[in-house]
């Protein structure tokens, strides 16, 4: 790109006044930018295009058995055909996932602000969640299940468990990791510990607070999954398992896509709200 | 060329009626390591006027930005006394009357440059002195008018450390404490702050109490340039700045400039 849209003009002005109005150089510049923004969202469509038809050929021309892997026409009519099956048992494992994700989150906040708050607390407790943080999901589940039965109460503790860890570290951090002139400041101001807290170690863990929640809305839908595998006859873990038994391929792809959608709305949703609630930031935000 | 008193004054006398804004009395401030103590300021003695412009220079290591943190009650001096407006500093401050700048801004950075400026008016119960003015009518005082919905990251460093500026008069301080403000800033913003603040000191009778590294800031600024030597941190010299007011950029090629900073250069080599 060599319009010079953004170049100075020689007699570039001081600080103030520094923009002059030029339409024609405007307007290029934000064609530019609409472009640019218009290529991010198309590539990653295109590139999953290319790798369905890639899937497609191979199973076609590679006469692969459906009950090893199915096409994608196979899962997109499975999709369509047992629409209600699998939305009936995506909504356990959703409302398993966001209660996990809220317990787990509320809980690693308040544990976090604990930490700030009390370095006492910290220093006996942090090893402990450390430690249980070292236990593979797949050992958890089971001890649970046993604690909580077979209802819901063992998916939500599973997936309130994946999500405490990445949110106590990455919070206890944001809370703590202020800026010592922003503390002398404060104490300049003489302001109260109560106001320090809130408007100065509160507002600085914000973005720490969303990159874990970010990590979190993936980690609890698959933390309520893998609680699903034991011991379960409804969501989207236990029609995973049914659907491997049966040989039933496209349903088991079909099944994945749904969860991994939800996923990714999830995922969403929680970056739309950052970028609404930290408007400061969003040039630095992943 | 006159001559220029240059001997020791470690007490200036204060003219009849005026009182001082800040007293040092033999201040010593010594820090404990695993590696040892380091004694960062030894028998400090100093006396600042109300009004006064007292410029503090001196050597990395020499304890100018101790000094500075002990009057503003952020260092407690290891012995010693320190008086602000004849209080101890802990009591000045809970009244309000320090203001203190920072060398990077220290600007929070999801507050909008008018939220910054207004933050002293929201902590520590919002205490103001008298003639205080609005945040609005000092980030138009400090040219900044028409930026108040910008963030500090939308923001040039300039500009950032003008709204530091206007935070720390927002609640009308007796006393503004500058450590380094300007430090990090291209020298034409600089030359062009350092005009600013002088006009800033002159129409609010605030006592400003200015660190800095560069000779030529300490002799444009200060009525009163304090040196201090390093290792162990004391005074070496007061030494009285006589330019007329009001101080323009220009006056820095006059001969009179040239020869005090000549000197103040001279003795800073020594310290």
């Amino acid at each position: 790109m060599s319009d010079g849209a953004i170049e100075a003009d020689g007699q570039a002005p001081a600080m103030r006044g520094a923009f002059v109005d030029d339409a024609d150089a405007r307007e290029k510049f934000v064609a530019r930018q609409r472009r640019l923004l218009w290529r991010k969202r198309l590539l990653p469509l295109v590139a999953l295009v290319g790798i369905v038809a890639a899937w497609w050929l191979a199973v076609t021309l590679g006469d692969i058995k459906p009950f090893i892997a199915p096409s994608p026409v196979a899962v997109a009519a499975t999709l369509a055909a047992r629409f209600d099956v699998l939305m009936s048992n995506l909504a356990p494992t959703a409302i398993e996932a966001l209660l996990g994700f809220l317990l787990g989150n509320f809980a690693a906040i308040a544990i976090a602000t604990a930490f700030v708050l009390r370095r006492t607390i910290e220093e006996a407790f942090f090893p402990i969640a450390v430690m249980i943080n070292t236990i593979p999901v797949v050992a958890k589940a089971p001890i649970l299940v046993l604690l909580l039965g077979n209802g819901m109460e063992p998916k939500i503790a599973i997936a309130a468990l994946v999500c405490f860890f990445p949110t106590l570290v990455n919070m206890t951090r944001g809370l703590r990791d202020v800026g010592q002139e922003q503390l002398d400041l404060m104490h300049v101001l003489s302001a109260s510990p109560r106001e320090v807290f809130f408007k100065l170690r509160v507002q600085n863990s914000l973005p720490y607070l969303f990159a874990a929640l970010k990590i979190a809305a993936s980690t609890a839908v698959i933390g309520a999954i893998v609680g699903e595998w034991i011991g379960s006859n409804v969501g989207i873990g236990a029609l995973i398992i049914q659907a491997t038994y049966n040989f039933d391929s496209a349903l088991l792809y079909a099944t994945i896509t749904v969860g991994s959608t939800f996923s990714a709305l999830f995922f969403a949703a929680i970056s739309i709200a950052e970028r609404r609630i930290i408007k400061w930031n969003t040039g630095r935000a992943v | 060329m006159p001559a220029v008193a240059l001997e020791r004054q470690p007490e200036p006398p204060l003219d009849p009626g005026q009182t001082a804004a800040v007293v040092c009395r033999d201040v010593s401030v010594r820090f404990t390591t695993e590696r040892g103590t380091v004694t960062a300021l030894d028998g400090i003695n100093l006396v600042v006027p109300q009004g006064g412009f007292v410029s503090l220079l001196g050597p990395s290591g020499c304890g100018k930005s101790t000094l500075l943190r002990v009057v503003a009650d952020l260092v407690a001096p290891t012995s010693g006394a320190v008086e602000v407006l004849g209080e101890v500093p802990t009591a000045a401050r809970r009244r309000r009357e320090i203001g203190f700048v920072f060398q990077d801004a220290a600007l929070l950075p999801w507050r909008s440059a008018l939220d910054n400026v207004a933050l002293p008016l929201e902590v520590g119960g919002g205490r103001v002195g008298i003639g205080a003015r609005s945040p609005e009518e000092l980030l138009n005082l400090v040219g900044l008018a028409g930026w108040e919905r910008a963030y500090p990251h939308e923001l040039s460093g300039g500009m950032r450390q003008r709204i530091a500026i206007a935070r720390a008069l927002v609640y009308a301080p007796k006393i503004l404490l500058m450590d380094e403000p300007f430090g990090a800033l291209d020298e034409i913003t600089r030359d062009r702050l350092n005009e600013e603040l002088l006009q800033i000191w002159a129409s609010t009778g605030t006592t400003i109490l200015f660190v800095t590294h560069s000779v030529y800031e300490a002799a444009f600024l200060g009525q009163q340039v304090l040196l201090l030597a390093a290792r162990p941190g004391r005074v070496r010299e007061l030494v009285p700045i006589t330019l007329a007011a009001p101080r323009r950029l220009a006056v820095r090629e006059t001969a009179l400039f040239v020869e005090q900073a000549a000197r103040l250069r001279r003795v800073l080599e020594t310290c």
